[in-house]
């Protein structure tokens, strides 16, 4: 495949760096202010990438536009013109690679095949055997219902849930949080790469790219009260989970205004895009506020309206966690 | 040697029942219709069943609201029209009438429309949702065309039939 595919950044690439400000501050500040307030402060970038033809004219993702929008996706989060600079800026050859999928949404509302796929092609370019590759969730069955094919063995990618390898027998623990921890995530991972998918939660307000790691664990109904908090920010405290953490590739190819985190059609809708970040703060930041600009747009309260304000995100960004930044000052919003 | 029958019994039904999912081979006694009991419709897999403290590993992270709503149970199973479209049927049993409404009304309208089927049904163009006595039901469907809406209703009423008798 040839891995200059994609256009030269310039010609697509849209500077945005008062997207934060635009999406978080609903117009508290001025564009000019914030533009220049942005780029002194600017930590965490966010990019945001869309092709509205994603579908074609039909309903489903066609694979050679996926590849094509996360390499844009990527070109413009390490600012390169190749994808495959881009991906040697997070993986080299030899690396274990895991990417940690999001199938409980059921069909409709989960990673997205052909975004997995593509994912697998640039990681395969960049030297990663496609054996040391891993698509993984908590449970085969779930990732089959969704369209993934369950593989072990072999000189192929890899794919299959926790059930197939189960739990470490010892709890890990950080704060409120003791959990097993999949042996997929301690044992078969060097480098995680989180694939959520943008989506309301009816407990936490949004899972994005933090909430998913609840699908890293034996007992994640255990850490529902009170919106998740302080639960999602300890989990990601692990040291399993954050020195391995390398990139979130979220998924809004279809996303979830409400009644989420499962499928119920009349709260999606069809975004045609990928929001991609190595701060997950900072994305689940800037992925709210999307969620929330569509819960307006349909007529919806807000979130905190809602008593469903995400919390957690606040937590994952405060002194005892630092996970990343939840200051729209602080995050570049970069939309090509 | 008649203690320890007992006993391995006893182990057995206590396997079965911390099974977290069932599935049934077979509708049986089921409210889901069989294969073109309703025009169009046949059944794509088995149906599965999680009790109340098993539902995280269904809904998890919306199986808080059921369980504070009473919710007894869901059976949920796949079909398909027509080779055409696909859904998944969901009955969940809230244990009375009140829990089924208060799941119903918290979900809020948009871009649905109200419809005659059970006690009240919420029709969307992919979507339909409905509660009967202590049933909640949600049928979705994963392709939109032209007849998926008349489709859905079908098999809704379908589903009604099984849950009135």
């Amino acid at each position: 495949m040839n891995s200059r595919r994609g256009a030269n950044r310039r010609d697509f690439l849209k500077q945005c760096l008062t997207g934060a400000a635009v999406l978080g501050a609903s117009g508290r500040m001025g564009l000019l202010a914030a533009a220049e307030e942005g780029a002194a402060l600017a930590k965490s970038k966010v990019v945001i990438a869309h092709d509205p033809m994603l579908r074609g004219t039909g309903t489903t993702v066609d694979s050679r536009r996926m590849l094509s929008l996360l390499d844009r996706a990527m070109q413009a989060l390490f600012d390169r013109d190749n994808p495959i600079e881009s991906w040697k800026k997070l993986v080299r050859p030899g690396d274990t690679v895991g990417l940690k999928v999001n199938a409980l949404g059921g069909r409709g509302l989960s990673s997205n095949v052909q975004l997995v796929e593509a994912i697998c092609e640039r990681l395969q370019e960049t030297g990663i055997k496609a054996s040391d590759i891993v698509v993984w969730d908590r449970d085969s069955d779930e990732m089959e219902h969704v369209g993934f094919h369950v593989a072990t063995g072999g000189n192929r990618v890899q794919c299959f849930g926790t059930d197939r390898v189960d739990y470490e027998q010892e709890l890990a623990m950080y704060g409120s949080v003791g959990s097993r921890l999949s042996k997929i995530l301690t044992q078969r991972c060097k480098v995680l790469i989180n694939v959520p998918v943008l989506k309301d939660h009816d407990g936490a307000g949004v899972t994005i790219a933090l909430k998913n790691m609840y699908g890293v664990i034996h007992n994640p109904n255990k850490y529902h009260p009170n919106g998740c908090n302080p639960y999602i920010a300890d989990l990601n405290m692990m040291r399993e989970i954050r020195s391995k953490m390398r990139l979130t590739i979220c998924d809004a190819t279809t996303a979830c205004f409400e009644g989420g985190p499962g499928y119920k059609p009349e709260y999606s809708w069809k975004d045609n895009a990928l929001l991609v970040s190595q701060d997950p703060v900072a994305l689940d930041y800037t992925g709210w506020q999307v969620i929330e600009r569509k819960r307006a747009e349909k007529g919806l309260k807000t979130l905190e309206g809602d008593k469903r304000t995400p919390n957690y995100i606040t937590t994952a960004a405060d002194a005892q966690h630092r996970l990343g930044t939840n200051d729209p000052r602080r995050i570049a919003v970069v939309e090509v | 040697m008649k203690i320890r029958g007992v006993l391995l019994v006893m182990l057995g039904v206590a396997m079965l029942l911390d099974a977290g999912c069932k599935r049934q081979a077979g509708t049986g006694e089921s409210f889901f219709p069989a294969s073109n009991q309703v025009a169009g419709w046949a059944t794509t897999g088995e149906i599965r069943t999680f009790e109340a403290a098993d539902l995280w590993k269904y809904i998890d992270g919306d199986a808080e609201r059921y369980l504070k709503a009473g919710v007894r149970r869901v059976s949920t199973a796949d079909y398909k029209f027509q080779n055409k479209i696909d859904a998944t049927v969901d009955i969940y049993n809230m244990g009375n009438a009140e829990g089924a409404d208060t799941i119903f009304r918290a979900e809020p309208t948009v871009d649905g429309k109200s419809i005659q089927l059970g006690d009240a049904a919420r029709l969307h163009n992919q979507s339909l949702v409905f509660r009967k006595g202590r049933f909640l039901v949600r049928i979705v469907a994963f392709e939109e065309s032209a007849e998926t809406e008349q489709a859905l209703l079908q098999l809704g009423h379908g589903v009604e039939l099984r849950l009135a008798r």
